[in-house]
């Protein structure tokens, strides 16, 4: 056994094999993946729905500036027609494939895709019509977004709190309690994913909210000496701040120079910030 | 009977001496240790992977001692020449194709219930170690309705076990018994397939025999409660009991076949 060890170790250190960067996906028709899996479709499903996961953090966390997820949505596709109850990959694929370059596909349609799919499979939960209205949410397309709001709220054991979410979205579609209160919906989902995803979410929404008040300060700022400020530092000695303003991770906000803009640092796990329901 | 729950008990005891138990110890650690890492890879999704995977193993697990030890129960006694010794006994060729099948399923039935512990065993673990109000499902995470699952994986494996002693009384290759078994273990998943090949093909002939076939082999896939049971969907139990009736009267079928061929050769 030591030999054996040996000589891997050997081999790792002394020739160094061509890593295959390509992600290949041999079976992508559902129909024939179920046939082959005979009676281990559950099992088939998990390992697709693994493999999922590590295409979206791979391709994710990878340095590259174009981001691609073209297997997203096919292997969300397979593990779903394998095991059509599977709420987590519709629920992770609505939220992800729906999600703007780079931290999602950009693709809408696909998320709205699989959660049809799923109210198919499942036409007893209201949580996938649901889902859809988030899509369109996110997408700025109010009036379809309350009218899937509207078909899970007609669904059997729908909660309360759906009908109401019809008049918001319609008037106030945008709006930065709105999306608040969209998120914060989805804290009480069972998905422990969906959840994390929904907190990191509401966490950017407060850090939309800080960059508003700056903005709002270092417009003052501007209002009373006929300049942006140059530094936080001029905007604390002009009173106007306490300290050096961090964002909720506790990275510091950064200060356009010569424009005053307020942005998150490209070093905090909460970048970039999402554009739904900013003003 | 006494005959015949000598030859099961022979036929277990052998099974258990014949590395039967490893497969049971190998199945445990392996699910044992693939819980702690599938927790790190699968975002949430622990405890139905691992309840799949559980389930799956327990199938495929008991579907290769069913086929590999169900195609040498009877083919091996010949080839080994130790038919004469027991025939020479006051065994009935009736008993002894029966005190087979029994020692074989009571085999696995012994082995089922082991990994079932093991399995229960590695929920109840997770159960414990995962924080309170951590995760939300739509079942408990220890299930007693798993148990349907595993009870219906036990029936099928009975009529897997009844498929590989038909082929094994008379066939004298225990590779091709195998073949054969494990073919109608495939065949018998595509009972869907079969019976609506008449949307496929436009032979009305061809949707014939395709609908002729879903009757006649094994449907295994009607013992397949394995997604409803982890996601904690009800199973009719007039669906279990009509199932089981299915599987019991196949079995019985096969069995009186194999009776008849095994009672019809001449070992001289």
């Amino acid at each position: 056994m030591a030999g054996v060890v040996g000589l891997q170790g050997y081999r790792e250190r002394h020739f160094r094999t061509v890593e295959v960067d390509e992600q290949i996906l041999y079976v992508r028709a559902p129909s024939v993946m179920m046939r082959l899996a005979l009676s281990f479709k559950d099992v088939f499903a998990d390992l697709y729905w693994i493999r999922a996961i590590q295409h979206y953090g791979t391709t994710r966390l990878s340095s590259s500036q174009d981001k691609h997820y073209e297997l997203l949505y096919p292997l969300l596709d397979l593990a779903t027609s394998l095991d059509p109850r599977f709420s987590i990959a519709y629920r992770f694929g609505a939220l992800f494939l729906s999600e703007g370059a780079p931290g999602g596909a950009n693709r809408p349609d696909q998320a709205v895709a699989l959660l049809q799919k799923a109210m198919a499979a499942n036409p007893e939960r209201w949580e996938y019509p649901y889902d859809i209205g988030f899509v369109y949410y996110r997408n700025r397309e109010y009036s379809k977004a309350a009218e899937w709001f509207r078909k899970a709220a007609n669904v059997p054991g729908g909660p309360s709190w759906l009908s109401p979410l019809i008049a918001v979205t319609m008037t106030q579609g945008g709006d930065l309690r709105t999306s608040r209160f969209l998120w914060q919906n989805l804290l009480s989902s069972e998905e422990r994913w969906v959840r994390t995803a929904a907190e990191r979410r509401l966490t950017q929404l407060d850090a939309i909210e800080q960059i508003q008040q700056l903005q709002f300060l270092t417009s003052q700022y501007q209002r009373r000496y006929g300049n942006p400020p140059p530094t936080w530092d001029a905007m604390i000695k002009a009173g106007l701040l306490r300290d050096l303003p961090k964002d909720p991770t506790g990275v510091e906000y950064v200060l356009g120079q010569g424009s005053g803009t307020v942005t998150i640092d490209g070093a905090s796990s909460l970048a970039p910030l999402p554009t739904e329901g900013a003003p | 009977m006494r005959s015949i729950l000598h030859v099961a008990t022979h036929v277990f005891r052998d099974s258990v001496r014949d590395k039967v138990l490893y497969s049971i110890v190998a199945f445990a650690v392996i699910l044992m240790v693939s819980s702690f890492l599938i927790g790190q890879l699968t975002a949430g999704q622990d405890v139905k992977i691992i309840k799949d995977l559980g389930l799956a193993a327990m199938s495929l697990f008991g579907l290769f001692i069913a086929i590999f030890i169900g195609v040498g129960l009877v083919s091996r006694e010949i080839e080994r020449r130790s038919i004469y010794a027991v025939l020479a006994k006051p065994v009935r060729r009736h008993e002894f194709v029966i005190g087979k099948y029994l020692g074989l399923v009571g085999t696995l039935l012994a082995n089922l219930a082991v990994m079932a512990v093991a399995y229960y065993g590695v929920l109840e673990y997770m159960r414990f170690v995962m924080p309170p109000g951590q995760f939300k499902v739509t079942s408990p995470v220890v299930d007693p309705k798993l148990l349907i699952g595993i009870g219906m994986i036990a029936a099928e494996l009975a009529l897997v076990t009844a498929v590989a002693l038909f082929w094994s009384t008379f066939s004298s290759s225990a590779m091709l018994s195998a073949a054969l078994t494990a073919a109608m273990w495939v065949a018998g998943q595509f009972g869907t397939d079969l019976r609506n090949f008449d949307q496929v093909v436009k032979s009305p002939v061809a949707a014939g025999i395709g609908r002729a076939l879903y009757y006649l082999l094994p449907n295994f896939a009607a013992f397949d409660v394995k997604s409803q049971v982890v996601h904690g969907v009800p199973v009719a139990g007039g669906y279990i009991a009509v199932t089981l009736l299915y599987g019991a009267a196949y079995a019985a079928m096969l069995l009186t076949a194999s009776v008849f061929i095994f009672s019809r050769r001449d070992f001289k």
